[in-house]
């Protein structure tokens, strides 16, 4: 709701004798808060629905607005402000005072007390509240013959990774209230009765929600604690410092909490416009990956057999591996860049920037993962350059949207974040539409409905959405494309059709936190930075001069599927590469094989991988902890970080970069980046800014090219076996996730999903077999149409790329055992 | 001694006829003429028939019935739902459970006709899951009206629709409060809903509900065969009408006793035959344990609700439980404070901890432990629990303390000086007296 609309409806209430005026329908607690009063709370959140269970806030209200007052003291946090209501807090009311020091000392009667061994203790709302709004000593055990507290035997998993003490608990439900109204998670209730209530596991189903570790967050005192953080520091020792997620495209703020250099735990950052105060556990508990033994703490270099070397990689110092790096790719001929998806928007301007005035070449694609020319197109012409207030959808946007499409998206494990605004906004009326094989948990919490869609038809899926009165597709309703839809020929033609028909908007969701960020600085063949098409002499004109050099290439350059082919005939030599998984490419083998095929690898890397250990050149980067940065949302919303450790051993990709650019200008190719630090480097983003002329137009894929809209179940040729459907989970075997095994154990497991009828015939194992091998996996039954499987895509084995086949081609299913 | 024209059986009139339970039986004593009647009535009139009356809500509060119908919004394309609370779990509290086992029609038929009158076409019966029998029994008479034509379709030619769910509760005393009771109809927990909404405008499936007690809704059929006039001419000026005083404990006769409000205790004593024999009364509850407790200087009160407001306690659901001087008040109290810890939903703080607290002190003084300050840590206790907790459980928990201190001061002090209890709890039983024989 914006500013506007709220002031238009202002109540004015007495609160401490003072007089604020509130928009309507504000709570007490929260009218107070205006006046600099903070009343005392447990079960408020809010982001949560009241329900006035701690008792905690009571208020006395001598007049309601109507003259007449309650008779007895109210719940603040369940109570709407009325024009003309007097409240008395604890402040000005020893009735108000009073009631909130008993429920205080009542709150202790069963509570342990045993702050000194408590994960709370120093940052507990109980503990606080206790010390301002409560009487010093209770008077429980010098009561009657000593007070008996209730105990319980401690503390239950209620899941992997999050543990309850029952005795710390006072029942206030945040947590509870949290998994069912927020994600929709209704994995823990409240059950017994009396001093006996207590949290529990919903029956028969231990709390697995992508999103659980919000509930330790919330729990106002030490009753949850997680696996990976319990006994294992003390609020106050840790240092906080604010950061951003980097674990998807929703930018999410987190609260980094270290201590001597170590990350000690992450919390959810209160940013109410993107991730309000909430994170997924991926994004709270995946930070061991940057502590892990594999991690490369020094620059490698190979002594090449050629050379006479043995050809093995040796620690290098940092001087040499830039000089010999820079030897090798100027050795090399035809160089191309492939920085991952992963990398800072600073970082990934480097990247764009040494193609272009280093190695002279636009092969430069972020994409590490399957892509189509029609995407880039897509990108260049719907996506880059929009954003909040730019044309861009916002996370605000959703909640106001008439409707949504997700095609080729599935938010909840691809965009937690986005999952959780849309889930929100479906519980105020949004309605949700998939273009997908299945209905989805996700998209069962979204009340969304299932648009039936066989990969590869969703082009045809989306051309009927047009005259689809129950979809209401308008110019209210957001369309979001998720990446996968590179695989689906005609997919974006098909959206943009949509869009232009209806007036609907786009907007297009990656799955890595750095891919937006990589599209803005210029890592596509067709890109400069800020959105200067290559292909526009004036952009390039630009481009150059703001560089301080001569030109910049003007030849189109490839993609990564080129760059790969292009490795693969020797047409390019040098690649410098950072974080790639080739298991994670459109073609994992080629990939692979290119790799080994260059003439000359410099590889950019966190930890060690099979690039690094084919590379020529190996520098260590600092993981995104040690570093400041940009990643830039789904909704081209930047979202700057600083540094939160101090980093040794490894350097900034820009850094290596800028140190490669040096050497390779002093063997006369081209000139230096210009930059060494983060800060001189989001100065010449700033200086050049976006691209003000003409942008790049999206070339739709003409009929001929897309492929006919009918089933191609029927219609591939009686090609035999199923179309193989696909996307990652969340949690998976991503190389990010490494180090917490508890948070691994709340993955879901990899499943084959079949119809029905499949599994009936089959039994509960398959094996699945494509061009690329065969995978078996325990089955179950979705609702997904006849001749469509599922499986996850990075969650067993190397990965259905690797070890099956790729996205929406043929798979034979057969039954077998495990 | 009294005479016994004191008492106006109306909703105990056939208690005692033979299978007073069964169809024919309550037939032929007039029975479903009020629907007969009601159905001839604009459902408009029949609500002003009830607002005239004077009924007020039997089930403990005393809010007037036919209010609480206009209450529903008629212009609300909701359906509409009436519920009845068969819950009856009070202490002391025992008139609805013999109701429905003697006479489950009177019920029926009254849910009948309050649901032509709110219009609505569902209407549920929530019995407490313990009384089985009773469940059984309501069963069989719902079956006995669908088969002659009072419940289902188009009743009796009228167009009016209704079906009636008979619901066997799961156990608990909290579910006896209306938005507890609309909580675990709907499969849920069940615990007590923030209001408003009230439950008049989203109340079961967040539609339009009415929720009244057994004897209010039993009350029904008779006001509109005889009229508001018959009806409110019985009883007194605020309070009218006829109920049901539940006698129990040590009494001669414990039993029902259907008497117009504001009879006093004296004169319901004396129909049940007086205290027992050789013994006096001590302290009594007027309407449940939930009702603070009054002593013998009480026994002329009006019960009625003005009257028992007046001396500082409540009407309650007149579930007058009789003590004489064999008791021990301080044993009393507990048990029932031990009650309340026991049915405490936990929901809210005051209630959850605070009971759980008292019975800790109150175990200690009857012990002989503790000092005198004891007795106003628990006044304070209670201070903080009354008014403050989410519901009337934590409120009703507390008069049993507040009104045994304020009366019975000394005799919690006298555990303290005799190192215990210096009652023979033995000569309170019903046995008393009677070892020898044994
Ligand atoms: C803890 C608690 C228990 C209650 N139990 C009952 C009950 O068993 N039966 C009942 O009719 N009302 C009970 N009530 C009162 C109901 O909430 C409600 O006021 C009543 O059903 C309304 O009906 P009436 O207007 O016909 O009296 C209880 C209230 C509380 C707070
Ligand atoms: S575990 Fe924490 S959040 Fe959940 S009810 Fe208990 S105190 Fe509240
Ligand atoms: S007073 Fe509170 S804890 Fe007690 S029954 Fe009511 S809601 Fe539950
Ligand atoms: S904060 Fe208001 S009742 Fe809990």
């Amino acid at each position: 709701m914006s500013d506007v609309e709220q002031r238009t409806d202002l109540v004015s209430v007495t609160i401490d004798g003072i007089q604020v005026s509130v928009p309507r329908d504000t709570l007490v607690i929260r009218a107070a808060e205006q006046v600099g009063v903070q009343i005392p709370r447990f079960c408020d959140h809010p982001l949560l629905a009241p329900v006035g269970a701690c008792r905690q806030c009571l208020v006395d209200v001598p007049d309601a607005g109507n003259g007449r007052g309650f008779p007895k003291p109210q719940a603040s946090c369940t109570l709407p402000v009325a024009e003309g209501m007097v409240v008395q807090t604890q402040a000005t009311s020893e009735v108000a005072d009073k009631a909130q020091q008993g429920v205080m000392e009542f709150l202790l009667v069963n509570h342990p007390l045993d702050c000194p061994v408590c994960d709370k203790g120093g940052e507990c709302p109980l503990q606080n509240q206790a010390m301002s709004n409560g009487r010093g000593e209770s008077r429980f055990a010098g009561s009657g013959s000593g007070g008996v507290k209730r105990t319980f035997p401690k503390p239950i998993n209620l899941s992997p990774q999050v543990l309850l003490d029952r005795e710390r608990c006072i029942v206030c439900q945040r947590c509870t209230r949290f998994a069912e109204e927020i994600p929709g998670d209704p994995f823990i209730a409240l059950v017994e009765r009396g001093a006996q209530q207590q949290i529990g596991i919903a029956e028969d189903a231990p709390f697995l929600s992508y999103f659980s570790g919000n509930t330790i967050q919330i729990c106002p005192v030490g009753a949850l604690t997680s696996e990976s953080y319990r006994f294992r520091s003390r609020p106050f020792d840790l240092v906080s410092s604010p950061s951003v997620a980097e674990h998807d495209a929703c930018g999410a703020a987190i609260r980094v909490d270290h201590r001597r250099g170590k990350v000690m735990r992450r919390l959810a950052g209160n940013d109410p416009e993107v991730n309000e105060e909430w994170i997924t556990d991926k994004d709270r508990f995946a930070f061991t990956y940057a502590t892990q033994p594999d991690r490369i703490t020094y620059p490698r270099v190979r002594d090449r057999v050629e050379d006479g070397g043995d050809g093995s990689l040796r620690p290098a110092s940092w001087p040499e591996a830039f000089a010999v790096a820079a030897r090798g790719l100027a050795a090399a001929g035809a160089c191309a860049v492939l920085p991952g998806g992963r990398v800072t928007a600073e970082d990934a301007y480097a990247y764009a920037k040494l193609a272009r005035v280093s190695l002279g070449t636009n092969d430069v694609d972020f994409r590490a993962r399957p892509l189509s020319a029609e995407e880039e197109s897509f990108l260049a012409g719907h996506v880059v350059l929009t954003g909040p207030g730019d044309g861009g959808v916002t996370y605000a946007d959703l909640e106001r949207a008439s409707s949504v499409v997700l095609v080729g998206l599935e938010p909840e494990e691809e965009a937690g974040t986005l999952f959780l605004r849309l889930r929100k906004a479906s519980r105020r009326g949004l309605r949700v539409v998939s273009i997908a094989p299945f209905a989805t948990r996700g998209l069962r919490k979204l009340s969304g409905t299932l648009v039936q869609t066989v990969p590869g038809r969703e082009p045809g899926a989306l051309r009927e959405l047009l005259g689809h009165a129950d979809h209401g597709i308008d110019s209210r309703a957001v369309v979001l494309l998720g990446e996968r839809l590179a695989t689906v020929p005609g997919a974006y033609t098909a959206a943009a059709e949509l869009a232009a028909r209806t007036g609907a908007r786009l907007a297009w969701v990656p799955r890595r936190a750095g891919d937006r960020g990589a599209l803005e600085a210029g890592c596509l063949p067709s890109l400069l930075p800020g959105g200067r098409p290559v292909a526009d002499a004036a952009a390039r004109v630009d481009a150059a001069t703001s560089w301080g050099v001569e030109s910049v290439p003007e030849t189109p350059g490839r993609d990564a599927d080129a760059i790969v082919a292009a490795l693969l005939t020797g047409e390019v030599g040098g690649l410098v590469v950072g974080g790639v998984d080739p298991d994670d490419t459109a073609d994992p083998d080629a990939t692979r094989r290119a790799v080994e095929a260059a003439r000359f690898v410099v590889a950019l890397e966190l930890r060690e991988t099979e690039v690094t250990r084919a590379a020529d050149v190996v520098f260590p980067v600092t993981p995104v902890v040690g570093k400041a940065g940009t990643f830039v949302t789904w909704e081209g919303r930047p979202r700057p970080f600083e540094a939160v450790l101090a980093e040794a051993g490894a350097l900034p990709d820009l850094r290596v970069l800028s140190g490669i650019a040096e050497e390779l200008a002093r063997l006369g190719r081209g000139a230096p980046l210009g930059f060494r630090t983060v800060a001189e480097v989001r100065a010449e983003m700033a200086e050049i800014g976006p691209w003000d002329g003409e942008r790049a137009t999206f070339a739709p894929m003409s009929a001929l090219d897309t492929p006919s809209t009918d089933d191609p179940l029927t219609t591939a040729g009686g090609a035999p076996g199923s179309v193989l459907a696909t996307w990652k989970q969340l949690l998976d075997d991503g190389a990010m996730q490494a180090g917490d095994k508890h948070l691994a154990a709340t993955a879901r497991p990899a499943v084959a999903r079949v119809p029905r009828t499949v599994l009936d015939a089959l039994g509960p194992v398959v094996t699945l077999t494509g061009d690329r091998g065969s995978v078996t996996l325990p089955a179950e039954a979705a609702d997904l149409p006849d001749g469509v499987v599922w499986v996850p895509t990075r969650s067993s084995g190397r990965g259905v790329l690797a070890d099956l086949a790729s996205p929406g081609a043929r798979v034979t299913v057969k039954g077998a055992e495990l | 001694m009294t005479a016994p024209d004191t008492l106006t059986p109306v909703l105990t009139a056939t208690w005692a006829d033979e299978r007073s339970w069964t169809l024919d039986s309550y037939t032929a004593s007039g029975g479903y003429e009020g629907l007969r009647r009601a159905l001839t009535m604009s459902p408009d009139d029949v609500i002003a028939e009830v607002k005239d009356s004077g009924l007020r809500g039997r089930g403990g509060a005393g809010f007037p019935t036919g209010m609480k119908w206009g209450f529903i919004p008629q212009d609300n394309p909701k359906p509409k739902y009436l519920v009845v609370n068969a819950d009856e779990s009070e202490p002391g509290t025992c008139k609805d459970v013999p109701l429905m086992m003697a006479s489950p029609h009177t019920l029926v038929e009254g849910v009948i006709i309050s649901c032509f009158a709110i219009r609505a076409h569902t209407a549920f019966i929530y019995i407490r899951g313990e009384v089985l029998h009773v469940v059984r029994r309501v069963q069989a008479a719902v079956a006995e009206a669908y088969a002659a034509g009072h419940l289902g379709r188009d009743i009796h030619g009228s167009g009016f629709d209704l079906d009636v769910v008979v619901h066997a509760g799961a156990g608990a005393y909290i579910c006896g409060e209306e938005t507890a009771l609309l909580e675990g109809l709907e499969g849920r927990r069940g615990q007590p809903r923030l209001r408003p909404p009230f439950p008049a405008v989203a109340g079961l499936y967040a539609s339009p509900t009415v929720i009244n007690n057994v004897e209010s809704i039993a009350s029904v059929p008779s006001i509109v065969r005889h009229g508001a006039a018959w009806f409110a001419s019985m009883g007194t000026e605020k309070s009218k009408g006829f109920g049901i005083f539940s006698l129990s404990g040590h009494v001669t006769r414990p039993g029902q006793y259907e008497a117009p409000l504001g009879i006093t205790l004296r004169e319901l004593i004396g129909l049940a035959g007086g205290i027992r024999e050789g013994h006096e009364l001590k302290f009594w509850t007027p309407g449940g344990s939930s009702t603070p407790l009054l002593t013998a200087e009480h026994l002329d009160l009006p019960l009625d609700f003005e009257g028992m407001a007046a001396a500082g306690t409540m009407l309650g659901t007149r579930a007058i439980q009789l003590f004489d001087e064999t008791t021990c008040v301080v044993r009393a109290v507990l048990r029932w404070t031990e009650f309340y810890k026991h049915e405490s939903c936990g929901k809210c703080t005051p209630c959850r901890e605070g009971t759980w607290w008292l019975v800790q002190t109150l175990a200690a003084l009857e012990r002989g432990q503790g000092s005198e300050a004891d007795l106003d840590l628990l006044l304070d206790q209670c201070d903080n629990i009354l008014g403050r907790s989410f519901c009337a459980l934590g409120d009703g928990a507390t008069s049993p303390i507040t009104s045994s201190i304020r009366f019975f001061r000394e005799e919690y002090l006298a555990h303290l000086t005799h190192g215990g209890c210096p009652f023979d709890a033995a000569r309170s039983t019903a046995w008393a007296g009677q070892e020898a024989l044994a």
